[in-house]
Parts: structure tokens; sequence; C-alpha cells
């Protein structure tokens, strides 16, 4: 019997010990949680008091109601938004939950399905709006939306928050693909110039070459999306080589995957990535590029927290976040980029991504936010708090973004490339192609691809899981 | 603070689950004494309730979506199951599931037996089943670095002057050690399916030696001294007295195993994403109904998953015969 | 009935300790054990657990190594050059995230507990009818309970979902201690069941004849017993749910309000990126409960609690 007692007092007394111990973490981050909110959300307060609150009259009175937004964007991301909404909030007296995780485009679709969907969602693919319109729980934008849109994007940008016909979406955040990494310092010291068109950049390559380095590096590995930027760059190419009118039909599916002009575009692609002069810098043969993580591959551009083995990487202008912290980025430092030429100097093709924002709901509140997001004011806002909280990393296609609210080199550049006009945009094809082929075999053939399938099998295989109906 | 009320939640949901559970037994406990003799209803049927909705409802409706076609409302008869079975890439993914069920269950099982009579009663038996037990413990995310870490490949070709290649995978350092040369090991096929099992080997053991060990200290004493007063040897000890013994718990592990390796995607997903002759049926139904967009052909993978557990239900069945007979 | 509840003696209570440290003899099998500890077998052994430590040990070395030495250097190299530093782990700890660690952690405790609980008191009682009552239908039941245990749980999302927005209970711990309880249980009334199996039947009809009902039986003979197989699947289903993800987020969503720490681990690299100083920091952060858990439930790990009953 005197054993059994010894057991349970003993169990007790870890069990005490168990409770005090989280007791005291909790104490203890809740201090530290107090201190990050007053910080942060000086930042956010002084954006609120520059704000004229009569603007706001117009979504009358809200007082009391909550709105929630449901996202991708995690920490430390997510605090630029949730400061882009504390004007809305203290003039219209709306509460905004924002809650995000990285498994939201399985996630959304799951919610909405099941009738669970959030007030507003922030969607990065037009092909995962067109599912969630699928799914016949989205509510089509108000007008008053539709005229913001009309008013501070550009028609293609609407066509892409738009499913058959009615628009859904307006656009929030945009990403510029078509950008080559490179590193100014180390092209001043070799004495090589940034090319302006794709001869350029092809005699610039095999100058690498005969100097004794390897020019390219490159990375697809990326969990289950493996080999997506691979797609993007055959879509760069695409765009280059056949134009803006093939690449709509490609997207569409009326140009096949098997058309000889993809097929060209492929092989253009292969030039650079499948040859073994030309990559992978630093890293190895072409078949590392398979499994490099696509955020590890670009680090050697920097020569002075990488090694600087790599001159050049193709990748989008988010890629800016995995430099280390203290990288010298700009157009004079140790890392920057440069606009992927187009085929001439006056060709001026760029590849990009955006993010929409959908709504589940039509009240009021709903959609006075709504309405507020799609501003040039709001815009602002989000590029202000993004320069304070974040050194940037957030840009919008919105016209009415004054570039004056844009810390980062990158993020300047990348708006001047918008800005451009020359520019003729378009969206990331993969994203708006049907997912069986967008998320799918296109991610993986083209994976197949890098590590040694003929481009034929490849193009074949792609079409093969489009589709039929 | 907020976390007062939830723990108080949590207290209420416990008492209250408590409850029911007993209001079930107290009317079971009267049942009886009316000499009611199917009492066994009374004891399962709260777990019926729940698995029927849990599981057995999304079972038939997957079965019913496996006909349907990708956006799983128009009815397409055994398409999606000829696409399976016609699709080069798709019957790579059912070799690789089987490879994964057969070889796993033994070779984790034989490792976790095999350590839970070593440390059986050894100095220091709890720290030393931590240690095995820990890989359990970690959650996805920590054991996919922990194995990028251990297969992690630098191609000894790449590297600059100033920067020379250093391998950060410990097995490939280990060959260069042993002066041979680095292997990728994620990408090379057929070999990389063998890695990605190690991965599971290294996690379940931890299950079979837990499970084993508490079955082994089951064993009564006296069949124990009995063996020992006849002089058996150790070898012959653990021959013909405890693997006897804990037969069934064998039997038991080995199905968890093996059912776990069927439904194995998370590793599969981390590591290599499916790719490089990798994949998996789980993964395959994972990525088709939830990325792809094709529910159909997923809820056909799910399905095939529900058939390749049938062997393992008969061998179970044999075995539970076998015990009744005894 | 009583000289069951009496007998576990000393040395079952006193589990890993040699039951020599007692005073008493050594037990039976502790001699035969002994044997069996061969230099041979001590090394194997070693040799096991040095091999099943490597990854993990790598692992926690590089969670204190500096982010830039990561990605360039292995981790072995600290042993002939150190560079250690604490910052990955002020990173997790205090990762300037709109939220803190705090929230989460209790999250996980309050989702865990309850997740545990349920599942094994009633697959008890299921194993139990399985296992020692009779009725019709029992063993295709059976075999079709743990053949359940297939179903991958994504088939089961979205219906379930559905049926957590009818009863208006979705985004709330309910559903997921509901769901969890529903996916454990499979798996636990099979384990459970091999384990009842175990038991003398003679225990069970003895206590038949005394006229005691299943109900008391369960109770006063089978919960006591069952102390080492309800831990081990106690022990499997608390990492289950301390680890899981996906169900919390399906069903309760991505706030603080209800999400678990793995959600918080799983964000800690951002949007974009794969940040492995704080992801291995993190894993080990989140391994410190189960590893406490597993090293308290090593005392139901004892030998003799079915012998004794026995002897009883």
């Amino acid at each position: 019997m005197t054993s059994k007692t010894r057991v349970r007092t003993a169990r007790y007394g870890s069990f005490f010990a168990a409770t005090a111990a989280i007791a005291l973490v909790v104490a203890g981050c809740s201090s530290s949680d107090d201190d990050n909110g007053g910080g942060g959300s000086t930042g956010g307060s002084t954006a609120a008091g520059d704000i004229d609150c009569s603007q706001f009259s117009s979504y009358g009175d809200l007082k009391g109601k909550e709105v929630t937004i449901y996202a991708g964007v995690v920490a430390p991301e997510d605090q630029p938004y949730v400061d882009s909404f504390k004007p809305f909030e203290k003039c219209t007296g709306v509460k905004v939950n924002y809650t995000a995780d990285k498994n939201f485009e399985q996630q959304v679709l799951v919610q909405a399905e099941a009738g669970n969907a959030p007030d507003l969602a922030i969607v990065p693919q037009p092909g995962l709006l067109k599912q969630l319109v699928a799914t016949g729980k989205a509510v089509k934008a108000p007008d008053s939306v539709s005229q913001n849109a009309d008013k501070w994007f550009g028609a293609d940008w609407k066509k892409y928050g738009t499913v058959d016909g009615t628009f859904y979406a307006a656009p929030s955040g945009a990403s510029v693909k078509s950008l080559v990494w490179y590193s100014p310092t180390q092209f001043a010291s070799a004495g090589y110039e940034v090319p302006t068109t794709l001869d350029d950049l092809k005699a610039l390559s095999d100058k690498m070459v005969a100097d004794g380095n390897k020019p390219w590096c490159a990375g697809i590995n990326s969990g289950e999306a493996t080999g997506w930027p691979i797609t993007d760059w055959v879509e760069d190419f695409v765009l280059r080589l056949d134009g803006p009118d093939v690449y709509d039909q490609w997207v569409a599916g009326d140009v096949k995957f098997t058309d000889p002009k993809i097929v060209s575009a492929f092989d253009g692609v292969g030039a650079y990535l499948k040859n073994s002069d030309y990559v992978n810098a630093g890293i190895g043969d072409v078949k590392s590029i398979a499994t490099t993580t696509f955020q590890d591959a670009g680090l050697n551009i920097d020569p002075v927290n990488g090694d600087g083995s790599c001159w050049l990487h193709r990748q989008a202008s988010f890629y800016a976040a995995n430099f280390d912290k203290n990288a010298n980025i700009g157009p004079d430092g140790d890392v920057y980029a440069f606009y992927l030429p187009g085929k001439t100097a006056d060709d001026h093709p760029v590849l990009g991504a955006g993010e929409f924002v959908l709504a589940f709901s039509d009240r009021p509140e709903v959609q006075a936010l709504q309405t507020f997001w799609s501003t040039d004011t709001w815009a602002n806002l989000k590029a202000k708090a993004s320069s304070e909280d974040t050194k940037g990393g957030w840009i919008s296609a919105n016209k009415g973004l004054d570039e004056a609210n844009l810390v980062g080199p990158i993020d300047k550049l990348s708006v001047q490339i918008l800005k451009d006009p020359k520019t003729v945009f378009r969206f990331d094809g993969s994203d708006q192609m049907p997912a069986a082929v967008g998320s799918g075999s296109f991610w993986k053939q083209a994976t197949n691809w890098i590590t040694g399938q003929s481009t034929q099998d490849t193009v074949t295989k792609i079409q093969a899981a489009w589709p039929k109906s | 603070m907020d976390w007062a009320p939830k723990l108080l939640d949590m207290l209420w949901a416990i008492v209250l689950f408590g409850a029911v559970v007993a209001v079930i037994l107290g009317l079971a406990a009267l049942y009886e004494k009316r000499g009611g003799r199917r009492v066994g209803w009374w004891f399962v049927a709260p777990s019926l309730v729940l698995v029927s909705i849990g599981l057995v409802y999304p079972a038939l409706r997957t079965l019913w979506t496996s006909f349907n076609d990708a956006s799983g409302k128009k009815f397409v008869g055994i398409d999606n199951y000829t696409a399976v079975f016609t699709n080069s890439d798709e019957l790579v993914v059912l070799r690789n599931t089987v490879l994964w069920t057969l070889v796993t269950p033994f070779v984790a099982t034989a490792i976790g037996l095999v350590y839970a009579v070593l440390v059986d009663k050894a100095k220091g038996e709890a720290v030393a089943k931590a240690v095995i037990f820990l890989p359990m413990a970690i959650s996805l995310v920590g054991a996919s670095i922990i194995w990028k870490f251990m297969y992690s490949y630098k191609d000894p070709a790449g590297g600059s002057e100033k920067n020379p290649t250093h391998q950060i995978g410990f097995l490939n350092q280990v060959l260069v050690w042993l002066h041979l040369d680095p292997v990728n090991f994620l990408l090379n096929s057929p070999q990389n399916t063998f890695w990605l099992i190690v991965v599971m080997i290294w996690i379940q053991a931890g299950f079979a030696m837990t499970i084993l060990s508490a079955s082994i200290k089951a064993i009564p004493d006296e069949i124990v001294e009995a063996a020992r007063l006849d002089g058996v040897g150790a070898f012959e000890m653990f021959r013909f007295v405890t693997l006897p013994s804990i037969r069934p718990a064998v039997v038991v592990v080995l199905t968890t195993i093996a059912i776990s390796c069927l439904k194995v995607f998370d590793i599969v997903r981390t590591m290599t994403g499916g790719n490089f002759n990798t994949n998996v049926i789980a993964n395959e139904f994972y990525s088709q109904t939830f990325s792809q967009d094709n529910r159909g052909l997923g809820a056909a993978l799910a399905v095939i998953l529900f058939i390749l557990v049938v062997p393992i239900i008969v061998y179970n069945v044999r075995q539970l015969r076998a015990s009744e007979a005894r | 009935m009583s000289g069951l509840s009496t007998s576990p003696d000393d040395v079952a209570i006193d589990g890993a300790v040699p039951p020599a440290a007692g005073g008493k003899p050594p037990s039976a099998a502790a001699a035969a054990k002994k044997r069996l500890s061969s230099p041979w077998a001590s090394l194997a052994a070693v040799i096991l657990a040095i091999v099943w430590t490597i990854p993990t040990a790598g692992l926690l070395i590089t969670s204190f190594r500096p982010a830039l030495d990561i990605n360039k250097t292995g981790w072995w190299t600290v042993f002939t050059n150190p560079d250690f530093t604490l910052d990955n782990y002020k990173a997790v700890l205090d990762s300037g995230q709109t939220t803190s660690l705090s929230p989460y952690l209790v999250n996980s405790i309050v989702i865990t507990i309850p997740a545990v609980l349920l599942p094994i008191l009633l697959a008890c009682l299921a194993a139990y009818a399985f296992a020692w009552t009779d009725f019709k239908g029992k063993n295709v039941l059976f075999v079709a309970i743990f053949a359940l245990q297939v179903v991958p749980i994504q088939v089961t999302l979205l219906p379930l979902l559905k049926l957590y927005v009818t009863l208006d209970i979705s985004g709330t711990f309910w559903a997921i201690w509901l769901s969890h309880t529903m996916f454990g249980l499979p798996l636990a009334i099979f384990l459970l069941h091999n384990f009842m199996r175990e038991i003398p039947a003679e225990l069970i009809e003895a206590a038949r004849v005394d006229g005691a009902g299943h109900v008391t039986i369960f109770f006063r003979m089978m919960l006591p017993m069952l102390k080492p197989a309800i831990a081990a699947f106690g022990i499997y289903q608390f990492l289950w749910v301390w680890n899981d993800l996906l169900v919390a987020l399906t069903f309760a969503g991505p706030g603080s309000a209800t999400a678990p720490m793995t959600k918080f681990l799983f964000d800690l690299t951002g949007s974009r990126g794969t940040a492995w100083y704080l992801l291995s920091a993190g894993a080990f952060v989140s391994m410190v409960i189960p590893v406490i858990v597993f090293l308290s439930l090593q005392r139901y790990f004892v030998r003799g609690l079915l012998a004794g009953s026995v002897k009883g």
C-alpha cells in the first residue's frame, strides 16, 4: 500500500511541477508580448493619425462590426497588412481579424466548400480564384470595387480577377518575375554590362564561360511544388520568343504544349538550364538544379554573405527576402537585379504575379473594407507599412502607388518595370492553367526534364494531363 | 490572459464526457442486472457511433467519388481506375507503396524488438528507451530537416576556389572520409525510395519498441523463472519464451506499421515532393485531390489504399482465429 | 477481488529500477536478463542507440549554430571548430510575430489532453467488449474497425467540417477533440484488444462465477491491469495529436484562439524561405513536452502487473 501512495504523490508532484512550468512560460511570454504589441502599434497609430476620417464617411455607420480575413501571408509579412487596416478600423469602428497560415491554398477550398469561408480571402492565383468561385460560395465584387479597379488598375489586371465575365476580386499585391539577379560590384570588377536583348544575354553568358566562370545558378526544389521555377522560365521564353498573343492562347489551352512554338521555348530555356557550361554555378551539374531548393539557389550572387561564385540567377522580385538581412542590395551594391531582356531592346514583355481579394459575404462592412482595399489610399498605406515593418518587399500594380513610399531598391525597380509604358504585362501562366497542369504535370514533368527527360516526352506528358472537357 | 477559460473549457469537456460514459455504463449495468446478455453492445456503441460518422461515412463517399469525374460530380464508371493502372507514372506509385509496406514493418519491428529485449531492466532503461523513442516525438518539420542534414549532397565539382565544397549531409561526409564519392541520395532512383524508407524505420522503431516493451513486461515472472530453472540460455530464452509470449503484440505492431506505411505521405512530400520516382499512393492522392483538382482520380487512389489493406486484414483474421482456438 | 487490487508489489511499482535495489533478491526476469546482457548484447544496444541518435544530435547541434554556418559546413565541424549561439532559440521564443508562442502552447495543451483521454477510455470499453463479451457480429465488427485505420484523414475533412458547421462547433476545441477521438479509435481499439486478450481467461471466468458484472470487471480488473498498454497507446496518441497540424487547422482555423503550436512553428520561416536555424530550434522547443510525457509514463512500463494478478 505504501508503494502505491508513493506513486500517487510522485505523479501529482510531477503534475504540479508541469503546471508551474507552464505558468512560468506563459507569464514570461505574455510580458514580452506586451512589449511587442506596444512597439508594433506605434507605427500603425502614426499612420492612422495621418488619415482624414472624412473619406470613410461614405461607408456609413459600421461600429461594432467585424470582418475576418484569411490569407497565406504569415508572420512577419502579415504585420503590414494588419497595420494597413488600422485607419479603416479607427474611422469606421469595424474590427478587422486577420488570420493566415501556409496551408491556405488547400484550406480555403475546404473551408469554402463546407460553408465555413472567411469574409475575405487573399487569393494568390487566378486558377484558385476560379476554383473558389466554382464552389458557389464566393460573392461578386460590388460596383464600388469594380469602379476602383477601373480607376486604379489596368484592364489586364481587372481581367485576372474576373471569372466567366463576372468581376469578383480586385488586385492587391503584385510581383515581377522577369528579373535576373546579379552583383553590380562583381560585374563592375569583371567589366560585364547588363544586357538589353536576349542575344546580349546569351553573349554575356558565353563571355563568362570564356573567362572561366560558370554563369548561371538555379534551383527548383520546393517540396510538393518542385519544378515551378522552370515553369516561370518557360513562360518568360514563350512571351519573348512567340509573343503575348501566342502566350495567351497557350495559357487558355488553344496552343498546345506540343506545338513547335512551345517546344522551341522549352529548348530556349534548355540552352541555359540544360547547358553544362552554364550551370550550376557554385552548386554542381545540371541535375543538381533538381535537388537545390529555390530559396538557396541564388544566394551565391552575393559576394559578401555568399561566395560570389554565381553570376546570374533568374528569379522573381520576392527573392530579395532570401538574401542575408545585412546584404547590400541596390543598383551599385553587392546584389541587384536586371530586367530579363526581350528579343529586342524595344520588346518589353513582363511576367508577373499578384494576389486578389475575394469576398464570401456581402455584408456592408465586408464591402466597405473591400472597397477601401481597392483604393490608392490603401495601396500607399500598405506600402508604407511594409516599408516600416519589413523593409519593403511589397508592391502593387495600383496606378496610384507613390514610389516615395517604397524603401526596397527591388520594390522600386519592380514598380518602374510595371509602370514602363513599353511594358506588356502577362500573369504567370501556370497559375491560370487548370490545376491538373498548372499545379501538376507542368511542375512534375519540368522536373523530369531537368533530370534528363527529352523535351518531346516532356511536352507530350504535360499536354496529356490537360483536362478533356 | 485567455488561457484560464480555455483550461476551464477543457475540464468541462472532460467532465461532460466522463458523465456521458458513466450514464452509458450505468445503463449497461442496469441492463445486465435485469439479465441482459448482450452487454457488449453498450460498450462498443460510443465508439461505433464516432467511427461511423468520422470514418465510415467519408470512406463510402470516397468510394462513390472514385467513380466520378475530376469535379466529383459526373459519373464516369471505372475510368479513374483504368487511368491509374494504365499510366506508367501511377504504376511506379503503386510499386513504391508496396515496397514501403513490405520493407518497413519487418525491419522496424525487428529493430524495436531487439532493442526492447536488450535494454529490458538494464541500467538506465528509461533513458535508453527515450533515445529510440525520440524520433517519434519530433514533428514532421523537424524530421525533414534532420534528414536534410543526413542526405544533403553537394557536388564536389561545384564550389569555388575561395569557397570549396563542404558536404553538409552527414552520410556524404562519411563517404568522403572513406575516400568514396558522395552520392545524391534523393535523386537516384530506385535507391532513393529506400533512403526514404530508412526515415520511416527510424521513426517507427520507437513505436515498435514501446509497444513490445510493454508486452515483454507483461510476461508472467513464473514462466521466465521456470525456463531459467531449466537452464535455458539467453537466445533460447528469447526464441522459446519471450517471442512466443509476445507474438500477438508483434502481429499488432507489424500490422500497425504496415498500415501507417500505406498512408505515408508527409515524409515523401517534404523530402522529394514525390519527384524522382519516389511517389507513393497517399501523396499522389493528396496532390490529385487538393492541388490538381482531380477528385475522381484522387478518390480512386484512396480506394486502392482500402484494397491494399485487405491482405493485412486477412492475415490478422487468421491470427485472431488461431488465438481463439488456443 | 480484493486480492487482485493489492497484489501488484514493490517490483511492479519500482519499475525501471532493478529490483535488487529494493533489498529483495533479484527476480527471475532480472536473472534471465543478466545472461542476455552479455558484452555483445550491450554493445549492440549501444550501437543501435548511437545510430538512432546521430540524426537527432545533428539537429540539436545545428539548432545552436549561427544561421550563416548552417548551410556552409556540416554540423560535425563544431567538434573541431566550436561556434555556438543562442540566437536561434531567442528568435523562436521571441520571434516578433503578431502573437507570441504562449497562446499556441496553451492551445496545444488544451487540445491534447482530452484528445488523448477520450479515445483511450472509449477504446478500452470497446476493446473489452470485443475481447471478453459475446454478441452477434462481434468479429466482423472488430475487423471492420481495425481496417478503418487505413482511411486517409484527408478524405474525412470535408464531410466532417460540413457536419461541424451544421452543429455550429467548427472553430472550437470541440471539433478538434471529437475529430482526434474518431481518428484515434481504430488503432486504440486494435492495440488494447490485443493486450486484453493476453489476460488469462480464468481470471475473468472466476470473477464472473463470483457474480461480478462486466462493468465491474472492467473497472476493477481491466483498467488497473492494462496500465502498460494504456500508457503505450497514450504516448502514441499524445504524439499524434501534439504534432498534428492538419486536423486542428481544418476544424478550428489558424487563429491564435485555437491553433496549436505546430502552426506557430510551421509559420516560423515566414511566407517564403527555409530558415533552417529557426526550424531546428523550433523542432526542439516542440519536443520538450512529449519527451517529458514519455519519461514520466515510463513508470507504467513495469513488469509484473499481470503476473502479480495471476498469483493473486
